[in-house]
């Protein structure tokens, strides 16, 4: 068998706060098999973005990361800043939320595009100009030629979203980390982009994680769901499995408070409570306080993520079959 | 049931400097062109439609934070103007507004009950006794316990936050609250919070709601009566299941068609092509023509009215959608 794409082990993050150390995330384990689409859930706070950020060294010298973190089976820890540049844009891309701070404002995005087709594969000038020509018309820009010519600011969001999406297929990556790419646009131009995305993913065969709050738009675009909390992994899932059969009781109340278009109108069954503060969590299972199904158990101990079925990881005490549950109680 | 808002043909146009840079010839935007409707006392109706549509300067119009080019406001039977006299100081007891982060919408350094207090304050409402004893009660209302009452802002959550801003609306008994996206700014788990509580006090204090999202699936939970905008107009408006589920305006069909959900996972959509265009160069004949996939020559020249169909909703299209549901077209 040959070494998923991406593989994440036992991340662990912690930020120096007021002289203290605050874990943000509480050992992260999460693959990413070639080619297939992740997407990663939870509300703010919950360690969604910060797990990509520390996977690709991204964050601030100060905080402080532990785990590993391996690209085709070779760890990436050792590699100096060069080399993890190296990594960064050509096999793992990344995109945010604002695309129009993303990109430079005082440069023309076709220079910033030809800049990445330059750095990652070496073309001359003229080559990676021509290349990011090219870009702008697989991201389907209307009137490339024109455009190409053109700063952020005279463009529209979900057109800069498609250039920041140019500017990351520049290095022809293997893998597309998407941080809530469709937040800042309004919903008739995130259907465009995501459909955007769907298809680069089946031309080019790249894997995408889309990190999001909105379960919509992941059970729109990804094969594969996992669902953070509190700085963990709480759930993971295959999309269909995930949606019609939730097995973790925070997953279950997130679909139970969303508001549909279709089927019957019914009262949203709200998540008491709130989301712990990530330097007072509580003891045990940090969903416990809020959870509707929480047993003695949940509040002393802490659940690890364990298969439940083939292809599914829970970590829920009530979710597990009788016998554990008898030991947990 | 008479309604406790009317609104009748109301716009706003600005004057913005046009192409050419600093020398360019003043131009029109039409933020908001000709929007009428009504809201009977105790209904909702959601105002819908992406950045730009003008929903936030009809809310301010509405409130008469904004003086209007044209059209008329009637609130509980009395006219609403733009002139900050005693009358329309008075009217602002009665009309309220709830804004999308609490944050900013707060002082950050009153402590919660101070601020809750503070419009019966304004008023010159009751004693100081009787401000505190309201504030608690309103606190209760929307689901504060009293230890909040010497807290400040940055010691809440966001859904705290957004109950302290209900609260400091609702401490003057407001007949119209106008909320323009409430729960935008807070997380999946507490937005199902905020609904239900609006919901819950809409009931318990008889409240008139227009609500402003961008968000479909929240308006479909708390509206009567949806209205959709497209560049400073109403396009379609009616009962929110038949317009979420058989759209007839094009423009519609495509919001709803656009809208991720767990429910429509794998689903084709037809995506609309495009951006909307600029308020200030809005296209000829029916503004939405150029994205439009059943347009015809007539589109191009003549501008749709809001009419009525058959089912009693109204729709400003010449060649509406009649009965087809949108998802299972699609």
């Amino acid at each position: 068998m040959t070494s998923p794409l991406v593989e994440l082990k036992d991340l662990t993050v912690d930020f120096p706060v007021g002289g203290n150390w605050v874990r943000a995330l509480h050992g992260v384990s999460l693959t990413i098999r070639r080619g297939e689409a992740l997407g990663l859930v939870g509300e703010s706070g919950s360690g969604k973005s910060v797990t990509w950020l520390a996977a690709t060294k991204l964050l601030p010298a100060k905080a402080r990361i532990a785990g590993e973190v391996l690209l085709d089976g070779r760890p990436i820890q050792g590699l100096t800043r060069d080399q993890m540049a190296g990594v960064r844009g050509k096999r793992v891309a990344l995109i945010f939320q604002d695309p129009t701070s993303s990109l430079n404002p005082v440069h023309r995005v076709g220079t910033q595009i030809a800049e990445a087709v330059r750095l990652h594969r070496g073309f001359d000038a003229a080559a990676a100009r021509a290349e990011a020509r090219r870009l702008l018309d697989r991201v389907h820009i209307p009137s490339a030629a024109r455009r190409i010519d053109d700063y952020p600011h005279e463009l529209s969001g979900g057109t800069n979203q498609r250039v920041m999406i140019a500017v990351a297929l520049a290095g022809e990556p293997d893998l597309l980390v998407a941080d809530e790419p469709t937040t800042a646009l309004d919903v008739t131009i995130q259907a465009q982009i995501l459909d955007l995305l769907a298809e680069m993913r089946r031309e080019t065969g790249m894997a995408l994680v889309l990190i999001s709050h909105d379960l919509g738009i992941v059970a729109d675009i990804t094969d594969r769901v996992a669902v953070m909390y509190a700085g963990r992994i709480v759930e993971e899932a295959p999309v269909d499995a995930l949606f019609d059969d939730p097995r973790h009781p925070y997953t279950q109340g997130l679909l139970a408070a969303l508001p549909d278009v279709g089927g019957p109108r019914r009262r949203l069954t709200a998540i008491h409570g709130q989301v712990p503060n990530p330097a007072a969590l509580p003891p045990g299972c940090s969903f416990a306080p809020r959870c509707p199904a929480a047993i003695a158990g949940c509040v002393t101990a802490i659940p690890s993520l364990d298969a439940v079925a083939a292809d599914r990881r829970t970590a829920c005490f009530r979710a597990r079959p009788a016998t554990s549950l008898e030991i947990a109680a | 049931m008479s309604a406790l808002l009317e609104v009748e043909g109301l716009v706003k146009h600005y004057l913005v400097r046009g192409g050419g840079g600093l020398f360019g010839a003043p131009v029109v935007l039409k933020a908001v062109d000709g929007v009428s409707f009504s809201i009977p006392a105790g209904r909702t109706l959601g105002l819908v439609g992406e950045s730009g549509c003008g929903k936030s300067t009809t809310a301010r119009l509405v409130l008469g934070t904004l003086a209007r080019d044209d059209g008329k406001v009637v609130f509980d039977g009395e006219p609403v103007g733009a002139v900050r006299d005693a009358r329309w100081r008075a009217q602002r007891r009665t009309m309220q507004m709830v804004y999308q982060d609490p944050l900013s919408a707060l002082d950050r350094r009153l402590t919660v009950g101070k601020q809750v207090m503070e419009p019966a304050l304004i008023h010159g409402l009751g004693t100081a006794a009787e401000r505190r004893q309201k504030a608690l009660s309103i606190m209760d209302a929307v689901g504060l316990s009293s230890r909040f009452f010497d807290r400040y802002p940055h010691e809440l959550s966001g859904g705290q936050r957004q109950r302290v801003v209900l609260a400091r609306a609702l401490i003057l008994s407001p007949k119209l609250l106008v909320c323009d996206e409430p729960i935008s700014a807070l997380d999946v788990s507490i937005q199902a919070q905020v609904i239900n509580l609006l919901l819950d006090l809409q009931d318990q204090f008889s409240l008139t709601y227009l609500f402003i999202s961008h968000d479909l699936k929240v308006v479909r939970q708390v509206a009567h009566e949806v209205a959709v905008m497209y560049l400073g107009r109403i396009v379609e408006r009616g009962d929110p299941e038949a317009l979420f589920h058989a759209p007839a305006h094009p423009y519609t069909r495509a919001l709803v068609g656009a809208i991720p959900t767990p429910l429509t996972r794998g689903r084709a959509r037809a995506s609309l092509q495009g951006d909307p265009p600029s308020p200030i160069n809005t296209p000829p004949g029916c503004a939405f023509h150029p994205r439009c996939p059943r347009a015809e020559a007539r589109c191009r020249s003549e501008a749709p009215l809001l009419r009525p169909l058959d089912d009693g909703r109204f729709a400003a299209c010449h060649f509406p959608v009649l009965s087809t549901p949108a998802r299972e077209a699609a």
